[in-house]
């Protein structure tokens, strides 16, 4: 769990100084190595190492817009994310996803640019384990600026009513871009929307991924025995931005340094030593994560950009294997067409249009 | 004309054609299921899913909350995980409560996704006016689903077509929405006009996605057209035969997405004038991408063009205002007479 968070943290820090080259001085979102929108989860480790390690490659796993921690935790392959968050076409998604759309399907990791938008999939998820009577579960995260959205609530509803095997897990980092959690709800406890949908409801406070664990054992073992849906609430801290370029003028600065002082790697790294892991282990740990972290980097930066015709592949599954060549009246819209246009990396404009 | 000789004189309405369609594909593969309000006991509003609880159970015939962001995400979430979900929109017009699932997770997953992921499901729904049922229950909505990439458009006319698709729909690796008009399905409290019911074989057979069928071969004049305009295009042109000797072939798309350019643009050569009849709106619509194709394929042989769908109004109630904006018969056939 430990080499888990020290990873995911050392991946933020370094796809931070990527994505910062070429965008200095005048910041301009589209230029350098990382293109679009890069959202961070620095601080947001606990929750994914602390819910991922009760999962195995069969359970599915759907991430909100700020996904690396949870990804990681997973066990998403880190080379081929990284490629993909570079816009590489050997990248998860071929260059096609980018950091919000992440896919992983030897893992079942998915995740969605749209606010608490994944918590349906994995709903649906649950119901194929459930129908397959198989002992998979799937998990959802979101973040709490999440917990208003209608399809969070309809999927506890959903979830609950069928007895479905998820665990909902939201990510309280206070801050919805720049909208404090006090001005968006009356909750405070977020994991209090449980009790209308008649699932239970647990709160972690204080960044402590050793707590995470506990109940997130407790949660993922109720469902993979068939006891239905838990939703449980993490407190994080948000360590950074909303996103890379965001200059925070919303947030005071003892938010700021609170988060940094209530950060759940040196907190976990003290409770280690208690139990007796000494410092050359620690050390030994966090080499281990960065040179990994460096190996994908750099892994991720020689391979090639997607030909540009690419961009007209993938929108419909490959016709199944043996499958007879289409009519030849039918024109197959959005698959491979050879006098389709030509489109040019210098004209894509910057912003994905994912979730601001 | 598609309709088969061979189908031994057994007739079907709409909607049992589906039905025959789907518990076929439910017998056959044990991940085939379906989701959505009502579809249970009640067998589905406009009688889409009728009898398919008796045989597979509560398990495989799924009434769910009246909350469609919740139920058509996770068609798409246990589509991703390898089933074959297919899930009824009650009525099209509440796509608005889910649009995201659909054109955020279900069509976009699968190219965002590199082609790694596949969401085989069947979002089922029901479209069109022609009863009164006012803005927020009449609309037809072709348009907007064609219009987003990524999923396939799937839009019967017949009991044959409606069965045929079907089979293909839930056999594509890819989403689909299948689109059948009210008007069309054979229920008792909708009576339909003469033509979808028609003669349906027993055994399961597939529609390819993307074949136009012309359903009435013609040379002075091609319309193209869907769904419940079929039936109304057939008539204005059976009238017209007889009051003014002109003969009308009429192109029924069937899918709009795959759209089967060609056999537009063929009919269109052979005539010369085309008339595209359509119940979505007029603006960005079907009849607008129609005329577009042609004039890309078959510009030197386009002499008249005519457009006829309902005006950028919503559905209004009361019956001569929906009867003015939704095209009748008469519209059809002044369109048709226009182009000469």
């Amino acid at each position: 769990m430990y080499e888990g968070m020290v990873t995911a943290r050392r991946y933020e820090e370094r796809l931070q100084e990527e994505y910062l080259e070429g965008k200095q001085p005048a910041f301009d979102i589209s230029a350098g190595p990382i293109p679009g929108e890069l959202h961070l989860a620095a601080g947001h480790e606990a929750s994914g190492a602390g819910v991922c390690i009760h999962l195995r490659d069969g359970d599915t796993v759907t991430a909100p817009h700020r996904p690396h921690h949870v990804a990681i935790a997973k066990g998403v392959d880190l080379k081929r994310m990284t490629a993909e968050i570079f816009g590489r076409e050997t990248g998860l998604c071929k260059g096609k996803g980018g950091h919000m759309h992440l896919f992983d399907p030897d893992v079942n990791f998915a995740c969605s640019g749209i606010i608490a938008q994944g918590c349906p999939p994995a709903v649906g998820a649950a119901m194929a384990a459930k129908k397959r009577n198989t002992d998979e579960v799937a998990v959802a995260f979101l973040g709490e600026g999440a917990i208003d959205q209608g399809g969070f609530l309809e999927s506890l509803n959903l979830a609950s009513v069928h007895d479905l095997p998820v665990v909902f897990v939201v990510e309280d980092n206070d801050w919805a871009i720049s909208m404090p959690k006090e001005r968006v709800t009356d909750v405070t406890d977020g994991s209090q929307r449980a009790n209308g949908f008649g699932l239970p409801g647990v709160r972690v406070d204080f960044d402590d991924a050793l707590a995470v664990y506990d109940a997130a054992e407790e949660a993922v073992g109720r469902a993979r025995d068939g006891n239905g849906p838990t939703l449980i609430e993490v407190q994080v801290h948000r360590r950074m931005g909303h996103f890379m370029g965001d200059a925070e003028g919303y947030r005071p600065e003892n938010d700021v340094e609170r988060a940094s002082r209530l950060d759940s790697i040196p907190r976990l790294a003290e409770d280690l030593r208690k139990r007796g892991v000494d410092d050359d282990g620690l050390e030994e740990i966090r080499t281990r994560a960065h040179e990994r972290v460096e190996e994908a980097i750099e892994w991720a930066k020689e391979q090639p950009e997607p030909k540009p015709e690419a961009a007209l592949e993938d929108a419909f599954a490959g016709p199944p294997e043996g499958a007879a060549e289409p009519p030849a009246a039918a024109e197959t819209d959005g698959g491979e067409r050879s006098d389709g246009p030509r489109i040019t990396p210098g004209e894509r404009s910057g912003s994905d249009g994912g979730e601001e | 004309m598609a309709q088969q000789a061979d189908a031994a004189g057994r007739e079907l309405t709409m909607s049992r054609a589906m039905v025959e369609a789907i518990a076929h594909e439910m017998r056959e593969d044990e991940e085939v299921f379906v989701m959505g309000e009502d579809v249970a006991d009640y067998g589905g509003i406009f009688g889409s899913t009728d009898g398919l609880l008796a045989e597979f159970g509560r398990d495989r015939v799924m009434d769910v909350p009246i909350s469609e962001t919740s139920f058509v995400g996770a068609g798409v979430g246990a589509a991703q995980a390898g089933m074959r979900p297919i899930v009824e929109l009650m009525f099209v017009d509440f796509f608005g409560v889910c649009m995201d699932q659909i054109y955020n997770n279900m069509a976009k997953n699968t190219y965002m996704s590199g082609g790694s992921v596949n969401v085989p499901m069947v979002l089922m729904t029901a479209v069109g006016g022609s009863y009164n049922d006012a803005a927020q229950h009449s609309q037809t909505l072709y348009g907007t689903f064609a219009h987003l990439p990524g999923m396939k458009v799937v839009v019967p006319s017949t009991a044959y077509d409606a069965k045929g698709l079907m089979h293909n729909a839930v056999r594509d690796d890819d989403p689909v929405v299948y689109m059948f008009h009210k008007r069309l399905m054979g229920l008792g409290w909708m009576p339909s006009p003469a033509g979808p019911k028609t003669d349906v074989p027993e055994e399961p057979y597939s529609i390819p996605f993307g074949e136009a069928d012309v359903k009435r071969e013609g040379e002075d004049v091609t319309v193209v057209t869907l769904g419940l305009h079929v039936h109304r295009a057939l008539e204005a042109a059976d009238e017209l035969s007889r009051t003014d000797g002109i003969d009308t072939e009429v192109v029924d798309l069937r899918t709009l997405k795959p759209l089967d350019t060609e056999t537009v643009v063929d009919s269109v050569r052979k005539t010369g004038r085309l008339v595209v009849v359509d119940e979505d709106y007029r603006s960005y619509g079907v009849t607008g991408e129609i005329v577009a194709r042609v004039a890309e394929g078959a510009l030197s042989d386009l002499e008249a063009v005519e457009r006829v769908a309902i005006p950028d109004v919503p559905i209004p109630y009361a019956r001569p205002l929906e009867e003015a904006v939704n095209p009748g018969v008469e519209d059809i056939a002044d369109a048709i007479r226009a182009t000469r």
